[in-house]
């Protein structure tokens, strides 16, 4: 089986390639930094938001009542889905219903979770997904390789020749501007022709039963202003409790995303437009088993700002897609082994356990902490191979026998010093592919205290 | 004052100059240095591996010899991490446990929060580049890291910029892991080695002639990228600056 480390070394063995998807996301970072910076409360903000999700998930289904009851009574239809495969049902019921084949949608991680494009397509219905990045993707028939900037693993050249082929461009052209001018002509025509725009959902309102949804291309209003049907679809853990709250997270969100003080748009939707339809589909899917799991609720919080994938050092140099998993990146490494932990087990192993993950969260998910967390279930249910399980039992009780450790370090050290070098870097040696071992020393340290110092008392 | 020594499994059989200079440096400040002579592995390598049932034992074996001191000293972020961030779920209520994971100090922040030393007079005419080791900075707060807005501190480069003739270089990427990350540096070789080598170039722009840190099992990993490509650059751990200099 193929894990994270094989698919990885594919995208780095491309090292020009891998340094360019770096400086992209770590410049993203930078931004990120300036912006936080600028805000002198920014950790108290932290704080504030992390609370404020805790709160909610703690009472989650009195909140989702709440929400639903208040959003009723403002002309909104709320739908309930257990999973994915519910959720798709639902949104083809509303839009086959009502004769819909054509919909535009703006960006949401929910629908990529649950296949909607593909499913809708079997059944008929062109869906044209608006938002910049997640055209380009969709074009090249891709998933997205990021949660907030789904098509960084493109060069601009390749986008060129993508909207070449697709899109009628001209040949060779790279020009961003030229680029972005043909997908809005292209996408204009979508937005003319849609019966219905299809969202996602940032924030959900339990106190007024709105929703909120932020873009920073305005594709979301495009898609929702013109045809009479909006669909929204949204995970349990979308909940906020009060429209105060807020801010906290509007203002977190779009520094940690992209480095920008607010998102460009932010768009509320409290009713449904006159004469039109505004539908919520609110799903589960896998939600309610992760809260209830006590070490990794915690990541219900995620506000889905991908600044852990930007200031995670192996996300930049492996690529969104070594993840192989809708949400790559840390918190996708914590959330993909609660599915399946023997399908996903590598991921938890995707991580150097540096912690700047969990620094830069907007909502202080211990995303470090919990990768080690899910390290030992992966473990614990047998997802390691057996020369690795052996190698941990045999090292384990070696170390806890003094003499044992002595004598293997001395072993050790002589085979460093004495075997020829054809021996010690052959093919079982990964750490000698790119790197020298340590010079070993004649004598190690308990030896020479023993030496000069020993006085028996240890 | 008396301490004792916690010298890191592989620092005590592959790097043991970096034991001898905690020494040097403790006891010209006037502390008693003791060695237990049964410590061997604080268990970080299976349990951040994810094999806790073969991490408990050594846990336990670590609070057995250290458990009767008031301060353990070791010279590495991430085995000083292990005691005080992760032994709560091998130890958590085990007597003298509390007072173990209390006591347990990395060098640096011994030498500033315990000895409360201000400065070390003493003299090193190098440029340095100083590769903050993640759990050493992000678990134990040696300093502020570069994703948190709060005021900014680095116990060690404090140390280190009161030295006479030290110039400590600026990275473009100031805490960016190396890579090493325990298992990680075998299990997934080909992002650890891209990003040792994406350090070890960040060091050689900013014009470091020497790369240190408080963690050798970094620095191993970039001297043995660097040895492989012959890049100029010498690596030392901090307790050997700090032992050469004040000599
Ligand atoms: S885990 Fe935190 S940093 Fe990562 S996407 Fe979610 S909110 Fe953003």
């Amino acid at each position: 089986m193929t894990g994270h480390a094989e698919r990885a070394a594919r995208f780095a063995a491309d090292e020009p390639r891998a340094h360019w998807h770096d400086q992209a996301l770590w410049f993203v970072r930078l931004k990120r930094d300036r912006m936080a910076a600028a805000v002198p409360e920014w950790e108290a903000l932290r704080e504030r938001a992390a609370a404020v999700k805790a709160h909610a998930r703690a009472r989650l289904a009195d909140y989702l009542e709440q929400f639903e009851r208040e959003a009723t009574r403002r002309g909104l239809r709320v739908h309930w889905a257990r999973d994915a495969d519910e959720h798709n049902a639902i949104v083809h019921r509303i839009l086959s219903e009502r004769g819909v084949t054509r919909v535009v949608k703006s960006k949401s991680m929910l629908t990529e979770e649950c296949h909607l494009n593909p499913y809708l397509a079997a059944r008929g219905i062109e869906v044209v997904d608006t938002d910049l990045g997640e055209r380009i993707v969709q074009l090249a028939g891709e998933p997205p390789s990021h949660i907030v900037l789904p098509a960084i693993h493109k060069k601009k050249e390749e986008i060129g020749e993508l909207f070449h082929r697709t899109l009628g461009t001209a040949a060779g052209a790279s020009d961003p501007t030229y680029l972005t001018q043909a997908a809005r002509a292209h996408l204009r025509e979508k937005f003319l022709a849609a019966q219905a725009g299809l969202t996602g959902v940032n924030f959900a309102i339990a106190e007024t039963g709105g929703i909120v949804v932020c873009t920073n291309e305005g594709n979301a209003d495009m898609g929702t202003h013109l045809p009479p049907l909006h669909v929204a679809c949204m995970g349990v853990e979308k909940i906020v409790p009060r429209l105060a709250d807020l801010s906290v997270f509007l203002r977190l969100l779009a520094r940690s995303a992209t480095g920008q003080p607010v998102t460009t748009y932010t768009t509320h939707f409290h009713a449904p437009r006159p004469g039109g339809e505004l539908h919520v589909v609110i799903v589960d899917n896998g939600r309610s088993r992760l809260l209830a799991e006590e070490g990794f609720r915690g990541a219900l919080a995620c506000i889905r700002c991908g600044a852990c994938m930007n200031t995670c050092p192996v996300f930049r140099r492996s690529g969104g897609y070594s993840y192989a998993w809708t949400i790559p990146g840390p918190i996708g490494s914590v959330l993909a082994p609660g599915r399946d932990p023997v399908a996903h087990g590598s991921l938890p192993f995707a991580s150097s356990l540096c912690g700047s993950c969990d620094a830069v969260c907007p909502v202080k998910i211990p995303l470090h902490d919990q990768l080690l967390a899910r390290r030992r279930e992966v473990v614990r249910a047998g997802g390691q191979p057996l020369a690795k399980r052996l190698a941990m039992r045999v090292g384990g009780w070696v170390l806890r026998h003094r003499a044992l450790y002595e004598v293997a370090g001395r072993l050790a050290r002589l085979a460093l010093r004495r075997l020829p070098r054809a021996l010690l870097y052959g093919r079982w040696n990964a750490w000698g592919r790119q790197r020298e071992l340590p010079a070993a020393p004649a004598e190690s340290f308990r030896d020479a205290w023993r030496r000069t110092r020993g006085d028996g008392r240890g | 004052m008396k301490v004792a020594l916690f010298v890191p499994c592989y620092v005590d059989q592959l790097h043991p100059q970096v034991a001898h200079a905690t020494v040097r440096v403790l006891e010209r400040l006037g502390v008693e240095v003791v060695f237990p002579e049964e410590q061997t592995c604080c268990g970080q390598p299976m349990a951040n591996a994810g094999f806790a049932a073969d991490a408990a034992p050594l846990a336990r074996h670590f609070l057995e010899v250290f458990g009767g001191f008031d301060h353990v000293v070791a010279p590495s972020g991430s085995c000083v991490s292990m005691v005080r961030n992760h032994y709560g779920a091998f130890l958590s209520g085990a007597p003298g446990f509390d007072r173990l994971r209390r006591g347990t100090w990395e060098l640096c922040e011994f030498l500033t929060d315990v000895l409360k030393v201000g400065e070390l007079p003493g003299r090193y005419p190098h440029k340095v580049g100083l590769h903050q080791s993640c759990h050493g900075l992000r678990e134990l707060g040696l300093g502020s890291p570069s994703e948190r807005m709060e005021p900014r501190f680095s116990k060690v480069g404090l140390l280190l910029s009161r030295l006479q003739g030290i110039e400590l270089v600026s990275l473009s990427r100031p805490d960016e892991c190396c890579g090493f990350g325990g298992t990680f540096a075998v299990a997934e070789e080909a992002v650890s080695c891209l990003m040792g080598r994406d350090r070890l170039a960040d060091h050689l722009a900013a014009g470091a002639e020497e790369v240190t840190g408080t963690d050798v099992s970094c620095l191993m990993h970039l001297d043995g990228l660097a040895r492989r490509t012959r890049l100029p650059l010498r690596f030392r751990h901090v307790a050997e600056i700090l032992a050469e200099a004040t000599a």
